[in-house]
């Protein structure tokens, strides 16, 4: 008898770390999402800032963060698709590509400010680049580099040796191998990894605090080595600077809102395919 | 013909990949390099363990030990948080939850472990702290506890996820061998999965605290700032992460406080290194104890 009320008493335990993990997660969401929305408005969606941040929308922080975004990913992903090609398919097995390996799992674990003294001493300062959305989005793509080839490596190993070595036997030269059977086999792994990437810099704030934000513009980016507003910055800095704290705090929830439902919709579809392949081969 | 073409892919992917590598190795001499000057100023003992940060003073004082023992409280409150709930709700996905009910809570909790940073460090300013200063009728919410709680439910989600991934590794036949010999499910969980899962859970463990000692914009926003010695969770503090995001904007390119910035940079850098490479280890020996590919 006392042995079942143990055992009771310990799974109502776990159960309730489950439960205090999502309710205080959802609560996050719920009090951003009910507050957010009544801020959401066309005029917020489509505006330019107005009256020192206090009225008007903020388009062109929704807009910087996707230049921000675009441009770190365009850097990123072929560098790191290559390396991870390279890594699985290419390179001689053994000491060096498993020390390449640990290296690449450790920087992804790096803090990210470390990543934006990087680009402010590298692209900021050596390279002049300025703070600019060049800088900014080279740095968040380094950032994304180790992501995206621990990913794409994961689905590239993923892909039975058996099939390559049949599109061999079938007199395939190596780069027919890896482009018509390889690749495409991984595909949807990379790309679960390329999204989930996105998901995550779009929403990184600390890489980008000196290497290309900036609290307010005169309108839009005119170039790549303009300044830039973008929605994760603009959040710290309406709550940090400026002089009318509490209509600013509404404008942060309203771009809370909308950082948040970008970064779960974005991830919430890379989740969705890894959940659906998990499926299928269980 | 085909064999060039074969020859010349080979060569682009090498230089490729070898350019991704200059660049994850161009981060480490780059913070050697521009934190090296501070040390002809300052003995890396005293930098250390130096007690006073002012560096806007004259004489500037480059002390960190008040940054390191902010980062070390808040990552050991975040560690209390996120350890019992991640680890439990590990527990739960895996042992209690149906797999209708592990299909969605799974899913959930890794798109929870998305929320970005900023949006925990907005949520702590707003809400946590105004509760928090009305409760233990504090002067400011913004402490070390604040960070500490927001930081732990924000590492909850990967500490969870990389955790239930290792109970997952258990084989069956060892639950199946403990039911045998008459365990019920809890002593079977206790001590059996839990302890084969030991080395994995340890894994999750370190890379969550790994993550909560490298966060920014959290404990910038909610640990208060001030650069002292605390002595207690209710006071303000200022975390290593946040004297870097908070000072290296007003610190001249060139100066010694921006050197120390670097340094604090790469002692960080160091830190999280070291905690990673211990995750490695540990987990790679898990895999071989359980008889999985080394």
């Amino acid at each position: 008898m006392r042995k079942k009320h143990i055992q009771n008493i310990g799974f109502a335990g776990l159960f309730s770390c489950m439960f205090i993990t999502l309710f205080a997660l959802g609560l996050i969401i719920f009090f951003i999402g009910v507050r957010g929305v009544r801020v959401i408005s066309w005029e917020f969606l489509t505006q330019i800032p107005r009256n020192g941040m206090t009225q008007g929308g903020v388009a062109p922080a929704i807009i910087g963060t996707l230049y921000i975004t675009l441009g770190a990913i365009i850097f990123s992903l072929p560098l790191g698709l290559a390396c991870a090609i390279y890594l699985c398919e290419y390179s001689p097995k053994g000491f060096i590509v498993n020390i390449i390996r640990i290296s690449i799992n450790n920087l992804a674990g790096v803090p990210s400010v470390v990543f934006g003294l990087f680009g402010l001493a590298v692209f900021v300062k050596f390279f002049g680049f300025g703070i600019s959305i060049l800088s900014g989005s080279l740095t968040l793509g380094i950032l994304a580099l180790p992501l995206i080839i621990s990913a794409s490596q994961e689905a590239l190993l993923a892909v039975p040796q058996s099939i390559r070595e049949a599109s061999l036997s079938l007199g395939a030269t190596k780069w027919e191998t890896i482009k018509r059977i390889v690749l495409p086999a991984a595909l949807p792994g990379i790309l679960t990894g390329v999204i989930l990437s996105i998901g995550r810099i779009a929403g990184e704030t600390a890489p980008i605090l000196f290497t290309a934000a900036a609290f307010y513009m005169r309108g839009y980016p005119k170039s790549i080595f303009s300044e830039v507003m973008a929605l994760p910055y603009h959040i710290y800095a309406l709550m940090t600077e400026g002089v009318h704290p509490d209509r600013q705090k509404m404008i942060a929830y309203g771009c809370s809102f909308i950082l948040l439902f970008i970064v779960l919709f974005i991830s919430g579809i890379a989740i969705f395919i890894r959940q659906r392949q998990r499926t299928q081969h269980a | 013909m085909i064999r060039m073409k074969e020859k010349l892919y080979k060569w682009i992917f090498t230089v490729l990949a070898f350019s991704s590598l200059v660049f994850l190795i161009g981060i480490v001499l780059v913070l050697f390099k521009e934190s090296l000057p501070i040390f002809s100023q300052v003995s890396i003992g005293k930098f250390v363990f130096g007690k006073s940060w002012y560096p806007t003073y004259s004489p500037a004082e480059f002390g960190i030990l008040p940054l390191i023992l902010a980062s070390a409280w808040v990552t050991f409150g975040a560690a209390l948080v996120c350890v019992p709930l991640g680890v439990g709700s590990a527990l739960y996905l895996n042992e209690l939850a149906g797999p209708k009910q592990k299909a969605i809570l799974k899913p959930l909790v890794e798109l929870l472990a998305s929320i970005p940073s900023v949006v925990f460090g907005f949520f702590g300013i707003v809400i946590v702290t105004p509760f928090l200063q009305k409760f233990f009728h504090l002067p400011t919410g913004l402490t070390a506890f604040n960070a500490s709680l927001i930081l732990g439910i924000m590492a909850t989600p990967t500490v969870c996820s990389i955790a239930e991934d290792a109970l997952n590794y258990v084989p069956k036949q060892f639950r199946e061998a403990s039911f045998a010999l008459g365990a019920d499910r809890w002593q079977t969980l206790t001590r059996v999965v839990i302890p084969a899962a030991g080395s994995g859970i340890s894994t999750a463990i370190i890379l969550g605290m790994s993550r909560a000692i490298g966060e920014t914009m959290t404990v910038l926003m909610v640990a208060g700032g001030a650069a002292v010695i605390p002595h207690t969770f209710l006071e303000p503090v200022r975390p290593m992460t946040a004297a870097i995001a908070a000072e290296m904007g007003e610190a001249p390119m060139g100066s010694s406080h921006y050197h120390a910035l670097f340094a604090i940079a790469l002692i960080l850098f160091l830190i999280t290194f070291i905690f990673n490479i211990i995750a490695e280890i540990i987990s790679r020996r898990f895999r071989v104890k359980l008889g999985l590919s080394g």
